[in-house]
Protein backbone atom coordinates (compact mmCIF):
# COMPACT_ATOMS: atom_id res chain seq x y z
CA UNK A 1 0.00 0.00 0.00
CA UNK A 2 1.02 3.58 -0.54
CA UNK A 3 1.59 5.60 2.65
CA UNK A 4 -0.45 8.78 2.96
CA UNK A 5 2.77 10.76 3.35
CA UNK A 6 3.76 10.03 -0.28
CA UNK A 7 0.67 11.80 -1.56
CA UNK A 8 1.18 14.70 0.85
CA UNK A 9 4.82 15.20 -0.14
CA UNK A 10 3.96 14.98 -3.85
CA UNK A 11 1.22 17.59 -3.53
CA UNK A 12 3.50 19.82 -1.42
CA UNK A 13 6.08 19.66 -4.21
CA UNK A 14 3.41 20.46 -6.82
CA UNK A 15 2.20 23.46 -4.80
CA UNK A 16 5.76 24.79 -4.53
CA UNK A 17 6.38 24.38 -8.27
CA UNK A 18 3.11 26.19 -8.92
CA UNK A 19 4.03 29.02 -6.52
CA UNK A 20 7.37 29.40 -8.30
CA UNK A 21 5.55 29.61 -11.63
CA UNK A 22 3.04 32.20 -10.38
CA UNK A 23 5.76 34.43 -8.89
CA UNK A 24 8.43 34.20 -11.56
CA UNK A 25 6.82 33.83 -15.00
CA UNK A 26 6.42 37.03 -16.99
CA UNK A 27 3.69 35.70 -19.29
CA UNK A 28 0.30 36.11 -17.63
CA UNK A 29 -1.03 32.87 -19.15
CA UNK A 30 1.97 31.01 -17.68
CA UNK A 31 1.00 32.39 -14.28
CA UNK A 32 -2.46 30.85 -14.76
CA UNK A 33 -0.79 27.51 -15.51
CA UNK A 34 0.96 27.79 -12.13
CA UNK A 35 -2.42 28.36 -10.45
CA UNK A 36 -3.72 25.24 -12.19
CA UNK A 37 -0.83 23.21 -10.72
CA UNK A 38 -1.62 24.52 -7.23
CA UNK A 39 -5.32 23.67 -7.53
CA UNK A 40 -4.52 20.17 -8.78
CA UNK A 41 -2.23 19.63 -5.80
CA UNK A 42 -5.14 20.66 -3.57
CA UNK A 43 -7.33 18.08 -5.30
CA UNK A 44 -4.75 15.33 -4.70
CA UNK A 45 -4.63 16.29 -1.04
CA UNK A 46 -8.42 16.35 -0.64
CA UNK A 47 -8.89 12.96 -2.28
CA UNK A 48 -5.95 11.44 -0.36
CA UNK A 49 -7.40 12.58 2.97
CA UNK A 50 -10.82 11.33 1.88
CA UNK A 51 -9.33 7.93 1.04
CA UNK A 52 -7.31 7.57 4.24
CA UNK A 53 -9.53 9.23 6.84
CA UNK A 54 -13.16 9.60 5.85
CA UNK A 55 -13.95 7.08 3.15
CA UNK A 56 -17.49 6.50 4.47
CA UNK A 57 -18.66 10.04 3.76
CA UNK A 58 -18.51 11.92 0.48
CA UNK A 59 -17.48 15.29 1.96
CA UNK A 60 -13.95 15.13 0.51
CA UNK A 61 -15.30 14.36 -2.94
CA UNK A 62 -17.80 17.25 -2.77
CA UNK A 63 -14.94 19.59 -1.84
CA UNK A 64 -12.96 18.32 -4.83
CA UNK A 65 -15.91 19.04 -7.12
CA UNK A 66 -16.09 22.60 -5.76
CA UNK A 67 -12.36 23.11 -6.36
CA UNK A 68 -12.66 21.85 -9.94
CA UNK A 69 -15.65 24.19 -10.51
CA UNK A 70 -13.77 27.17 -9.11
CA UNK A 71 -10.73 26.30 -11.24
CA UNK A 72 -12.80 26.11 -14.41
CA UNK A 73 -14.47 29.47 -13.68
CA UNK A 74 -11.13 31.07 -12.82
CA UNK A 75 -9.46 29.88 -16.02
CA UNK A 76 -12.36 31.01 -18.22
CA UNK A 77 -12.51 34.52 -16.74
CA UNK A 78 -8.72 34.82 -16.47
CA UNK A 79 -8.07 33.93 -20.09
CA UNK A 80 -10.88 36.25 -21.23
CA UNK A 81 -9.26 39.09 -19.26
CA UNK A 82 -5.82 38.35 -20.73
CA UNK A 83 -7.18 38.24 -24.27
CA UNK A 84 -9.00 41.55 -23.68
CA UNK A 85 -5.75 43.03 -22.30
CA UNK A 86 -3.85 41.73 -25.31
CA UNK A 87 -6.41 43.27 -27.65
CA UNK A 88 -6.12 46.68 -25.99
CA UNK A 89 -2.44 46.86 -25.06
CA UNK A 90 -0.79 44.36 -27.44
CA UNK A 91 1.06 42.80 -24.52
CA UNK A 92 0.63 39.72 -22.35
CA UNK A 93 3.54 40.33 -19.93
CA UNK A 94 2.20 40.75 -16.41
CA UNK A 95 4.54 43.64 -15.50
CA UNK A 96 3.33 45.76 -18.46
CA UNK A 97 -0.24 45.71 -17.15
CA UNK A 98 0.22 47.91 -14.09
CA UNK A 99 -2.38 50.62 -14.73
CA UNK A 100 -4.08 49.96 -11.40
CA UNK A 101 -0.81 50.24 -9.48
CA UNK A 102 -0.92 53.18 -7.07
CA UNK B 1 0.71 -4.21 -2.99
CA UNK B 2 4.18 -3.30 -4.16
CA UNK B 3 2.88 -2.74 -7.69
CA UNK B 4 0.87 0.22 -6.37
CA UNK B 5 4.02 1.84 -5.06
CA UNK B 6 5.92 1.34 -8.32
CA UNK B 7 3.06 2.89 -10.31
CA UNK B 8 2.84 5.76 -7.83
CA UNK B 9 6.56 6.50 -7.99
CA UNK B 10 6.68 6.43 -11.81
CA UNK B 11 3.60 8.69 -11.97
CA UNK B 12 5.04 11.04 -9.36
CA UNK B 13 8.29 11.41 -11.30
CA UNK B 14 6.36 12.09 -14.53
CA UNK B 15 4.04 14.62 -12.84
CA UNK B 16 6.85 16.51 -11.10
CA UNK B 17 9.04 16.59 -14.22
CA UNK B 18 6.16 17.83 -16.33
CA UNK B 19 5.24 20.43 -13.69
CA UNK B 20 8.81 21.76 -13.53
CA UNK B 21 8.86 21.99 -17.33
CA UNK B 22 5.50 23.85 -17.27
CA UNK B 23 7.03 26.65 -15.22
CA UNK B 24 10.44 26.67 -16.94
CA UNK B 25 10.21 26.05 -20.70
CA UNK B 26 10.43 29.29 -22.70
CA UNK B 27 7.82 28.40 -25.33
CA UNK B 28 4.30 28.86 -23.99
CA UNK B 29 2.78 26.26 -26.30
CA UNK B 30 5.23 23.68 -24.93
CA UNK B 31 4.33 24.69 -21.38
CA UNK B 32 0.65 24.08 -22.19
CA UNK B 33 1.46 20.64 -23.63
CA UNK B 34 3.54 19.72 -20.57
CA UNK B 35 0.61 20.83 -18.41
CA UNK B 36 -1.52 18.24 -20.20
CA UNK B 37 1.01 15.52 -19.28
CA UNK B 38 1.02 16.64 -15.64
CA UNK B 39 -2.80 16.63 -15.53
CA UNK B 40 -2.91 13.14 -17.07
CA UNK B 41 -0.49 11.92 -14.40
CA UNK B 42 -2.74 13.38 -11.71
CA UNK B 43 -5.65 11.46 -13.26
CA UNK B 44 -3.58 8.28 -12.75
CA UNK B 45 -3.11 9.26 -9.10
CA UNK B 46 -6.88 9.61 -8.75
CA UNK B 47 -7.26 6.06 -10.05
CA UNK B 48 -4.71 4.89 -7.46
CA UNK B 49 -6.81 6.65 -4.80
CA UNK B 50 -9.82 4.63 -6.02
CA UNK B 51 -11.69 7.73 -7.13
CA UNK B 52 -12.42 6.75 -10.75
CA UNK B 53 -15.09 9.43 -11.11
CA UNK B 54 -12.49 12.12 -10.51
CA UNK B 55 -10.04 10.51 -12.93
CA UNK B 56 -12.73 10.83 -15.62
CA UNK B 57 -13.60 14.39 -14.54
CA UNK B 58 -9.90 15.26 -14.62
CA UNK B 59 -9.59 14.05 -18.19
CA UNK B 60 -12.81 15.72 -19.37
CA UNK B 61 -12.63 19.05 -17.52
CA UNK B 62 -8.89 19.67 -17.24
CA UNK B 63 -7.41 17.96 -20.29
CA UNK B 64 -10.48 18.29 -22.49
CA UNK B 65 -11.61 21.82 -21.64
CA UNK B 66 -9.08 23.84 -19.65
CA UNK B 67 -5.99 22.70 -21.57
CA UNK B 68 -7.67 23.40 -24.90
CA UNK B 69 -8.75 26.83 -23.62
CA UNK B 70 -5.17 27.59 -22.56
CA UNK B 71 -3.80 26.47 -25.93
CA UNK B 72 -6.30 28.71 -27.73
CA UNK B 73 -5.30 31.66 -25.52
CA UNK B 74 -1.61 30.97 -26.17
CA UNK B 75 -2.17 30.92 -29.92
CA UNK B 76 -4.28 34.10 -29.84
CA UNK B 77 -1.53 35.97 -27.98
CA UNK B 78 1.37 34.53 -29.95
CA UNK B 79 2.90 37.77 -31.17
CA UNK B 80 2.82 39.53 -27.81
CA UNK B 81 5.76 37.76 -26.18
CA UNK B 82 8.50 36.46 -28.39
CA UNK B 83 9.49 33.01 -27.25
CA UNK B 84 13.21 33.82 -27.34
CA UNK B 85 12.95 36.72 -24.87
CA UNK B 86 13.36 36.29 -21.10
CA UNK B 87 10.43 34.37 -19.69
CA UNK B 88 11.26 34.79 -16.00
CA UNK B 89 11.16 38.14 -14.22
CA UNK B 90 13.93 39.51 -12.02
CA UNK B 91 12.51 37.84 -8.93
CA UNK B 92 12.98 34.32 -10.26
CA UNK B 93 15.94 33.42 -8.01
CA UNK B 94 14.08 34.75 -4.97
CA UNK B 95 10.96 32.87 -6.08
CA UNK B 96 12.92 29.62 -6.35
CA UNK B 97 14.34 30.16 -2.86
CA UNK B 98 10.89 30.89 -1.43
CA UNK B 99 9.41 27.81 -3.12
CA UNK B 100 12.18 25.55 -1.83
CA UNK B 101 11.76 26.94 1.70
CA UNK B 102 8.00 26.46 1.48
CA UNK B 103 8.55 22.87 0.34
CA UNK B 104 11.00 22.21 3.19
CA UNK B 105 8.59 23.64 5.79
CA UNK B 106 5.56 21.79 4.41
CA UNK B 107 7.41 18.47 4.16
CA UNK B 108 8.89 18.86 7.62
CA UNK B 109 5.48 19.58 9.12
CA UNK B 110 3.73 16.77 7.26
CA UNK B 111 6.35 14.15 8.13
CA UNK B 112 6.40 15.17 11.78
CA UNK B 113 2.67 14.31 11.95
CA UNK B 114 2.26 10.68 13.04
CA UNK B 115 -0.80 10.11 10.91
CA UNK B 116 1.10 10.75 7.69
CA UNK B 117 3.08 7.55 8.10
CA UNK B 118 0.94 5.40 10.32
CA UNK B 119 -2.58 6.04 9.08
CA UNK B 120 -3.75 2.75 7.55
CA UNK B 121 -5.48 2.95 4.20
CA UNK B 122 -9.17 2.24 4.55
CA UNK B 123 -10.35 -1.09 3.22
CA UNK B 124 -11.84 -1.15 -0.23
CA UNK B 125 -13.97 1.84 -1.13
CA UNK B 126 -17.72 1.31 -1.15
CA UNK B 127 -18.70 0.79 -4.80
CA UNK B 128 -21.80 2.93 -4.16
CA UNK B 129 -19.64 6.00 -3.56
CA UNK B 130 -20.66 7.58 -6.86
CA UNK B 131 -24.33 6.95 -6.09
CA UNK B 132 -23.91 8.47 -2.63
CA UNK B 133 -22.08 11.44 -4.13
CA UNK B 134 -24.84 12.09 -6.64
CA UNK B 135 -27.57 11.74 -4.02
CA UNK B 136 -25.81 14.02 -1.54
CA UNK B 137 -25.47 16.70 -4.23
CA UNK B 138 -29.25 16.75 -4.72
CA UNK B 139 -30.20 16.29 -1.07
CA UNK B 140 -31.25 19.47 0.81
CA UNK B 141 -29.83 17.86 3.97
CA UNK B 142 -26.59 17.20 2.08
CA UNK B 143 -24.78 19.45 -0.36
CA UNK B 144 -27.62 20.88 -2.45
CA UNK B 145 -26.84 24.49 -1.49
CA UNK B 146 -23.11 24.38 -2.36
CA UNK B 147 -24.03 22.57 -5.59
CA UNK B 148 -26.43 25.35 -6.60
CA UNK B 149 -23.95 28.05 -5.58
CA UNK B 150 -21.34 26.34 -7.75
CA UNK B 151 -23.70 26.35 -10.71
CA UNK B 152 -24.37 30.07 -10.20
CA UNK B 153 -20.60 30.61 -10.04
CA UNK B 154 -20.21 28.81 -13.37
CA UNK B 155 -23.03 30.85 -14.91
CA UNK B 156 -21.48 34.09 -13.65
CA UNK B 157 -18.08 33.04 -15.02
CA UNK B 158 -19.67 32.20 -18.38
CA UNK B 159 -21.43 35.57 -18.65
CA UNK B 160 -18.34 37.41 -17.41
CA UNK B 161 -15.99 35.64 -19.81
CA UNK B 162 -18.26 36.36 -22.78
CA UNK B 163 -18.69 40.01 -21.78
CA UNK B 164 -14.98 40.60 -21.16
CA UNK B 165 -13.80 38.59 -24.12
CA UNK B 166 -15.97 40.05 -26.88
CA UNK B 167 -14.84 42.95 -29.01
CA UNK B 168 -16.57 46.19 -28.11
CA UNK B 169 -17.35 47.25 -31.65
CA UNK B 170 -19.93 49.83 -30.63
CA UNK B 171 -17.36 51.70 -28.55
CA UNK B 172 -14.87 51.71 -31.40
CA UNK B 173 -17.36 53.20 -33.84
CA UNK B 174 -18.05 56.09 -31.51
CA UNK B 175 -14.38 57.05 -31.37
Amino acid sequence: MIPLSWYLVLSAALVCIGVFGVISRRNAIAMLLGVELILNAVNINLLAFWRYMDVIHVTGQVFTIMVITAAAAEVAVGLAIFIAVYRNKRTIAAEDVADLKG
Amino acid sequence: MILDQVIFLITAVVVLTAAILVVSVPKMIHAALWLILALAGIAVLFVLLQAPFFAVVQVIVYIGAIAVLVIFAVMLTRKAMQDDGPQLNRYSVLAAAVSLMLFAVLTGMLLSWDGANNLPVNPAVNPDTIVNLGESLTNPQGFLLPFEVASILLLAALVGAIYIGREHRAGKEEE
